[in-house]
């Protein structure tokens, strides 16, 4: 977009910047809705024949309210992330006094867009906690460090975690913290009142939860998941077994054992209760780290539009330097923000690939950790030296800024 | 006739029309070689890097395509050739990598490595890259070593289904010389469209006419030694022993010429596959001896590239069909993979069919943007 500014008509321009932007979008799409399957299995059927899962519901896969979520808050994630690089440029462009005019009416139109986007995203990172409370739940319970969760759960805004914390020690998991009564039951089931359970609940199950069909039921302890999985497992054997032999009531029986136990395949990987508890402290960290960043560029975009409004940087500002060399450290700001929201998705829902039916470790191919460790290392400093170089040509053309353009 | 039978032949066929589309768009790649040797000064340099800094995304994003259509519809085919011929994939992804930021970075100030690093980058890919691509194609004929077994997931301390028997994880695959003998023949047949695209795109132009002269001097000599290799390749192929499915029981055995069988047996691949040849020595022919106002030398780029797709689209479409198994197993013959043992479900396939008839649809947009674009600029300020 950028370097075919001059060599090709205004309205060619703008059709392929919004043909790119369009395509963009629509490849993360995919991706997302991929990734939300992962952790909201829909739209299959185990087959024991194949020893796999099996699409039998595209809409139900690509309209599940995960991926639908997931879709909108991924998406204005990226829209606030631009929105705050091309202000943070500008302001860069405004401490070096040039370029004014094109700074100012590039962030009017970011700060619009940005806040909007922040908007959004705090809407849509509500539904998605909802969606968490409701089919990941030990994945909220580590975000909130929660280990004995209760009625009126209050919602941690900022806590220091103990590290000697161990489950069912009975101690305090925070050394220090400031809470929001009842705000977390409100957040996960709509309902000041309403029950969260914390890590050691779900272990230990004995609650009342309502399922994703709205059916209410008492959650099962970790061991009678396990062992659940391990009668699935098992069943799966046995079909094998009698479909090799041409045993047909064998084969069916072990398929009604396998279906009735299905939910819980993946427990039946796990040795212990601890195997089904993510990272806290990451997960925890990383979603204060995002929210409380969230919380910051919703407030950045309105004194943006309020600065703007009240002509702040239309003339050179010393009084405002501040806010300029704040708006370009928001750049690594938000990619911080950002980020932590993808350690938050993908470490807190440890171990699973497939939540609930396919952990990590039964997931992994047969590759050695000495090959993947290679690999990685071949990575790291492939890709390093290449970022260093992608930033080194992004921050000459930001020096360079509007020069070229007539 | 069953509907998954069809849905596998179909995604088969679909997977290896794509797979010939790719040989024919590795002229990039080929082209990429030309950087050193051909190109001996920084205006020629660039001369090529706008001639096929074009086309490059089409390249790529075929092979892409390519894999993933194959991937999605042969997923057991993509875990036990990914998870088990593991470095020979990486190699492949990283000469890849290196392309794209070559061809973004190449011209940039500040770009930290330098013009010419970026320019070796773009030879490498065009070099090994195409090689490496023709011995993972080969692996298609010569086989795999890896053992699988489904019900491996019911074992909870080891659950990987496929995996492979030894510790080179697909190195071993460089070192066959059938694979190799592939993956050479595929580096001069993309070396030669490069060739072709180079004198198609600048003949006629003074100050090109260097580049030209040395790019026709090749000619005299790459297709020869082309024509030599994939006569051999064929006489090796047809020669070769293949595993064929019996698809009621699922049993594999041994059949002395299968590939040869399967062409004669089927009759229409033959008849691609005669016919492609046919116009990729037509093609050839016309560029080595033919006016150079000629329609045939003119259009040799296009000629033998259509050549390359009818001859290659036959050649892949007869590793599998007519129950061959398409990746043999060298450790464990009857875990070979077929159509049958290891294609995705017949919804899956279903759905992907109907998001396939958009195809022709995007093919057409290509053919539409590669013509508008036309020839290159060859002076006056050329920007890569």
């Amino acid at each position: 977009m950028y370097f075919g500014w001059d060599k090709v008509s205004k309205k060619f321009h703008l059709a392929s910047t919004w043909l790119t932007a369009i395509g963009a979008n629509l490849s993360a799409v995919w991706i997302l809705i991929a990734n939300a399957w992962m952790q909201y299995p829909v739209g299959m059927e185990f087959n024991p024949e194949s020893a796999r899962n099996e699409m039998v519901d595209f809409a139900e896969v690509v309209f599940s309210p995960v991926a639908m979520n997931k879709l909108f808050h991924t998406a204005t994630s990226a829209f606030m992330l631009a929105s705050v690089v091309v202000i943070g440029i500008s302001c860069w462009y405004l401490l070096k006094e040039r370029n004014r005019e094109y700074a100012v009416k590039s962030m009017k139109v970011a700060a619009v867009f940005g806040l909007v986007s922040a908007l959004l995203l705090a809407y849509s990172g509500d539904g998605s906690a909802y969606n968490v409370a409701k089919h990941q739940p030990m994945k909220l319970a580590a975000m909130e460090g929660l280990y004995n969760g209760g009625n009126g759960a209050p919602l941690v805004g900022f806590a220091l975690l103990d590290p000697d914390k161990k489950m069912g020690d009975g101690e305090d998991p925070y050394l220090f913290s400031i809470s929001v009564p009842k705000a977390l039951s409100f957040l996960a089931t709509r309902d000041f009142n309403g029950f969260v359970p914390g890590i050691e609940d779900i272990i230990n199950g004995g609650y009342t939860y309502t399922d994703a069909d709205g059916v209410e039921k008492v959650a099962i302890p970790f061991e009678q998941k396990r062992a659940k999985g391990l009668m699935a497992i098992e069943a799966l054997k046995e079909y094998n077994r009698a479909a090799n032999t041409g045993n047909d009531s064998l084969k069916m029986q072990a398929a009604a054992a396998l279906e009735e136990n299905f939910s819980y395949f993946g427990y039946g990987y796990l040795e212990s209760a601890e195997d089904s508890v993510p990272p806290v402290a990451l997960t925890f960290y990383a979603f204060r780290v995002m929210v409380i960043l969230g919380g910051y560029f919703i407030l950045f975009f309105i004194v943006i539009l309020y600065m703007l409004k009240k002509g702040c940087f239309a003339a050179a500002g010393k009084r405002i330097k501040w806010f300029l060399y704040l708006a370009v450290a928001s750049v690594p700001l938000v990619y911080i923000c950002s980020q932590s929201g993808w350690i938050v998705a993908e470490v807190g829902r440890q171990p699973w690939t497939i939540q609930d039916l396919l952990p990590v470790q039964a997931a992994v191919s047969g590759v050695s950790a000495s090959n993947v460790y290679t690999t990685v290392v071949i990575f790291f400093v492939l890709f390093t030296v290449l970022l260093v170089a992608e930033l080194k040509i992004m921050f000459n053309q930001i020096k360079k800024g509007f020069e070229n353009i007539k | 006739m069953e509907t998954l039978y069809f849905l596998q032949h179909y995604w088969w066929a679909v997977v290896s029309l794509l797979g010939a589309l790719l040989v024919f768009l590795l002229f990039v790649q080929g082209g990429q070689t030309l950087l050193f040797g051909t190109a001996t000064d920084e205006e020629d340099r660039k001369a090529l890097i706008s001639a096929f800094g074009h086309k490059w995304e089409i390249t790529f994003t075929t092979l892409v395509t390519f894999g993933g259509a194959a991937f999605a519809s042969f997923p057991l085919f993509y875990s036990t050739s990914f998870g088990g011929a593991y470095w020979l994939w990486i190699l492949i992804l990283l000469l890849f990598v290196l392309q794209a930021v070559s061809y973004e970075f190449r011209n940039k100030v500040s770009n930290l490595l330098g013009r010419k690093t970026y320019d070796m980058f773009l030879y490498l890919n065009g070099l090994f890259g195409t090689i490496l691509l023709g011995v993972a194609v080969g692996t298609l004929f010569s086989g795999g070593a890896y053992a699988l077994d489904r019900m491996n997931i019911t074992d909870t301390a080891a659950a990987t289904v496929s995996y492979w028997t030894n510790d080179t994880m697909g190195l071993e695959a460089i070192t066959d010389p059938f694979n190799l003998l592939l993956g050479i023949v595929l580096f001069w047949l993309a070396r030669i469209l490069g060739l072709l695209y180079v004198i198609n795109q600048y003949s006629g132009c003074a100050e090109r006419s260097d580049l030209i002269y040395r790019c026709k001097v090749q000619l005299k000599v790459y297709p020869v030694a082309f024509v030599l290799a994939f006569v051999l390749f064929l006489a090796v192929l047809f020669l070769k022993t293949g595993y064929e499915v019996d698809p009621s029981t699922g049993y594999i055995s041994a059949v002395k010429y299968k590939y040869f069988l399967n062409m004669t047996e089927l009759v229409w691949p033959l008849v691609l596959l005669l016919a492609g040849v046919a116009a990729v020595l037509a093609g050839l022919a016309g560029a080595m001896f033919g006016k150079p106002s000629g329609w045939l030398s003119r259009n040799s780029f296009y000629v033998t590239g259509a050549g390359a797709v009818l001859a290659v689209w036959p050649i892949l479409i007869c590793a599998a069909f007519n129950n061959t198994a398409y990746f043999p197993s060298t450790a464990s013959l009857q875990d070979s993979l077929t159509l049958y043992n290891s294609s995705s479900s017949e919804f899956t396939l279903k759905v992907m069919a109907y998001v396939s008839l958009a195809v022709p649809f995007v093919l057409a947009y290509i053919i539409m943007v590669w013509r508008k674009m036309g020839r290159s600029v060859p002076s006056k300020g050329v920007k890569a």
